[in-house]
């Protein structure tokens, strides 16, 4: 930090000198040093909860015995990360956990993504020890989105601080004390009654299966199994950069291409893209925009409402809201419903034997398809399933497909081409970024040259920006993780209030941190660096896309010519827009 | 919500606001609930949430840490029986197993009518009239599983 001094630590580690700034944790000092003390309450995104005890180390020269995670290293300090009786403890605080665990592995949400099951296996944990009391706990698969499963909780708490502090929903809390304690929605009831959002954020940091995403796999086979079945499915922006994650490739990795072979594989007859719904977003989005703007239609700021967990929040908490909020649907509802009017249309289908699979970085996806009477606008459920980035990589091992030496595929471009406008969706910051280079457009006339809008990028929980265009002042603000939407809502309510200028002209919002690349259906293992990784990723395919904004898009074109006329024609609107009401925080 | 409650709703107000400043507000007003209906109603908790900007899940978090809060309204006759080493050790559980037979319900629960609970208490100060029960806190001694049908017989208005 500028200005402030911070001192440095000297100390030793297994005898190895290192050097820190002061307020380093033991833990993170080790790194420095290529030593991996085992944790399992810490997660690298969340501070300390101190809750399991298994990453002590010895103060050399002490009966001291510290928790690495959540002390700092002090100067002069000899440390010992690991001697045999160290690890001893490690294990008896192992097998004290395991006592209380269910033996469900085989069967279970995260068997082989555990961070319990790896610890039992790397400390050789061959028998049960100690005797077993499992508390009993019914499951809850109230929201359809995520599975709570509180007997196999080991009260690490991440998804407390997960959902209070980095959400702030507050739908889950720790009940009662001691042994007893246990993970609850607010207050024993079910979660489908509580303010939970269905972000997914909980199950993408819990390390065992005591929070995992609603498995559908069973029923996309079923639908690929119907011979009378037309079956079309979608890929979302963010799953192309992470998926690759589950099958050993480094985040980031663009595999767009072998998606899109293996979808083939696995028996869908038709393979879009969700890319392609992110630049029809952008053409009604963008024009929203423009009409408030410079025409006073409506209220500014304009809020973006692609994010299922957002809108679901925004009308729980912030309804007050609902005026600035796009109608405009998110990507994936937009593809279904094209998909069973404009695609159906036009290849001589019949959208009642035409299902439309999408494959999201996102549980909320599983909550939004059904949300309300709009999102069945083609006079069927326009998306019939959505699945998580984790689900599709289960099906693509099921289906026996080599991913590794698959070759490339293509989409089928009528819903399917998509502009690196379109990819950026996935990341936050992306949203703002496509629409200003459409708006940009349609309110000068003239292509925004630099295309690339870098205050929109990065991990910054609020990022701010003042673009001058046409003479005229916009200000713009983007916000990831719920927690940091409330900063930015009080300075529009304050403006508003005060009857001064609009704070903003247009906020992005997306519950999860970093956007939907950071989203809670992702493969597990969750970290900034993760995040930075997968958003790069999207910003490659951006540069390396033949077109970069979404009204440069052919298919999008051709759309509009042939079907739609223009953005928020009276066709677009019924097919492609959406309406919001506030909805009660708690349902008991 | 019977009448009662729905003036504490009112009060809930009051006491929030009286509490609002100090730290560790949430818990006074939850003690002074519990303190006027004996257990705190999940309507209070939620119009509490409300009054005073703290999440459920929060208020949640408070109740069910602390044993002396209770979620339920209490039963109209409380019987307790000593579990202090003499009554213990004279037979507290078995009486406790007979109440619990004719009641159809175990210790801690309440019958679905309202109208009994089953608890126990710790040595109760009575050693000498071990074992020794309590009904809405009167001591009746020495008490044998032969009783228990004439004790409840004896709960009427
Ligand atoms: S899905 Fe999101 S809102 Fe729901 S419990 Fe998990 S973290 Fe909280
Ligand atoms: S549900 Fe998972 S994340 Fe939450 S406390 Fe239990 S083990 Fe930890
Ligand atoms: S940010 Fe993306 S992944 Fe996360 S809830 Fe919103 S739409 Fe889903
Ligand atoms: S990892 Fe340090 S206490 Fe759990
Ligand atoms: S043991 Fe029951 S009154 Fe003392």
């Amino acid at each position: 930090m500028a200005g402030t001094a911070i001192r440095t630590i000297r100390a030793k580690l297994n005898g190895i000198e290192v050097e820190v700034p002061e307020g380093t944790t033991i833990l993170a000092a080790a790194e420095q040093v290529h030593l991996k003390i085992p944790t399992l309450c810490k997660h690298p995104d969340l501070p300390p909860t101190a809750a399991c005890g298994i990453c002590i180390v010895r103060v050399k020269g002490t009966s001291q015995m510290p928790r690495a995670c959540c002390t700092p290293l002090e100067e002069g300090m000899e440390i010992v990360t690991h001697d045999p009786e160290i690890v001893e403890i490690r294990r008896k605080v192992l097998e004290l956990i395991l006592s209380k665990h269910p033996n469900e592995c085989l069967t279970c949400g995260r068997n082989g993504t555990c961070e319990l099951q790896r610890l039992a296996s790397d400390f050789s944990i061959r028998e049960q020890s100690l005797p077993y009391i499992v508390p009993d706990l019914p499951v809850d698969q109230s929201t359809r989105t995520i599975v709570l499963e509180p007997r196999k909780c080991i009260a690490c708490g991440r998804c407390l601080t997960v959902c209070q502090d980095l959400q702030n929903v507050w739908a889950l809390s720790f009940l009662e004390r001691g042994i007893d304690t246990r993970m609850a929605p607010a207050g024993d009831i079910l979660l489908a009654d509580s303010p939970c959002i269905s972000c997914g954020q909980c199950s993408a940091h819990c390390p065992t299966g005591a929070i995992f995403e609603y498995d559908e796999t069973e029923k996309a086979w079923e639908l690929l199994r119907d011979p009378d079945l037309h079956c079309v499915v979608q890929i979302a922006p963010a799953v192309r950069v992470a998926i690759g994650e589950a099958f050993g490739y480094p985040p980031g990795t663009n595999l767009t291409g072998k998606l899109y072979a293996a979808l083939r594989y696995m028996g869908f007859d038709t393979v879009f893209d969700t890319n392609f719904g992110a630049d029809v977003t952008i053409m009604e989005e963008g024009t929203e925009f423009v009409k408030r703007f410079q025409e006073n239609q409506g209220e500014l700021p304009l809020i973006t409402s692609c994010c299922p967990a957002w809108v679901d929040f925004m009308e729980k908490y912030h309804s007050d809201m609902i005026e600035h909020f796009s109608s405009c649907k998110s990507p994936h509802e937009i593809v279904g419903v094209l998909t069973k009017t404009y695609y159906c249309e036009k290849r001589g289908l019949d959208p009642s034997k035409v299902r439309v699979v999408s494959i999201m970085p996102c549980t909320a996806k599983k909550y939004e398809i059904q949300r309300s009477d709009d999102m069945f606008a083609s006079g069927h459920q326009d998306v019939d399933l959505s699945l998580t980035t984790r689900e599709l990589a289960r099906m693509i091992k099921q289906a026996g497909i080599d991913f590794a030496s698959l070759p490339e595929g293509d989409a089928d471009p009528m819903l399917g081409l998509y502009t690196g406008a379109g990819t950026i969706f996935g990341t936050s910051g992306g949203v703002l970024e496509a629409a200003f280079r459409t708006a940009h457009k349609l309110l000068t006339g003239e292509e925004f040259d630099a295309i690339e809008f870098h205050p929109a990028r990065g991990l910054h929980g609020v990022k701010e920006a003042r673009i001058s265009v046409l003479g005229k002042e916009v200000r713009v603000a983007v916000a990831h993780g719920m927690g940091h939407v409330e900063e930015v809502l009080d300075r529009v309510r304050a403006a508003k209030e005060s009857g001064d200028e609009p704070a903003y002209h247009m906020i992005e919002v997306m519950a999860c941190p970093g956007g939907c690349i950071g989203g809670g259906g992702q493969p597990y293992g969750i970290t900034d660096s993760v995040r930075k990784q997968r958003a790069a990723g999207l910003y490659r395919d951006d540069r390396e896309r033949e077109f970069r904004r979404s009204h440069e898009n052919p298919y999008v074109q051709t759309l509009y010519a042939s079907y739609l006329g223009k953005p928020l024609s009276e066709r677009a609107h019924r097919l492609l827009h959406n309406s919001y009401k506030p909805r009660p925080t708690y349902r008991r | 919500m019977p009448a009662q409650e729905k003036d504490l709703a009112a009060d809930v107000a009051l006491a929030a606001r009286k509490w609002q400043k100090k730290r560790g507000a949430l818990i006074m007003v939850l003690h002074e609930i519990q303190g006027r209906l004996g257990y705190v109603p999940r309507e209070i908790a939620l119009e509490l949430s409300k009054q005073m900007n703290v999440p459920l899940a929060r208020i949640y978090e408070v109740l069910t840490f602390y044993n002396f809060f209770e979620l339920e309204p209490p039963a109209k006759y409380v019987i307790s029986g000593c579990m202090g080493t003499a009554c213990y050790l004279k037979g507290t559980p078995q009486i406790l197993q007979e109440f619990g037979r004719l009641l159809g319900i175990e210790v801690g629960q309440t019958t679905p009518d309202g109208k009994f609970s089953l608890t126990t208490v710790r040595c109760v100060g009575c050693c000498g009239q071990a074992p020794v029960i309590l009904v809405n806190g009167e001591v009746k001694s020495k008490v044998s599983p032969k009783d228990v049908p004439h004790i409840l017989a004896e709960c009427t208005d």
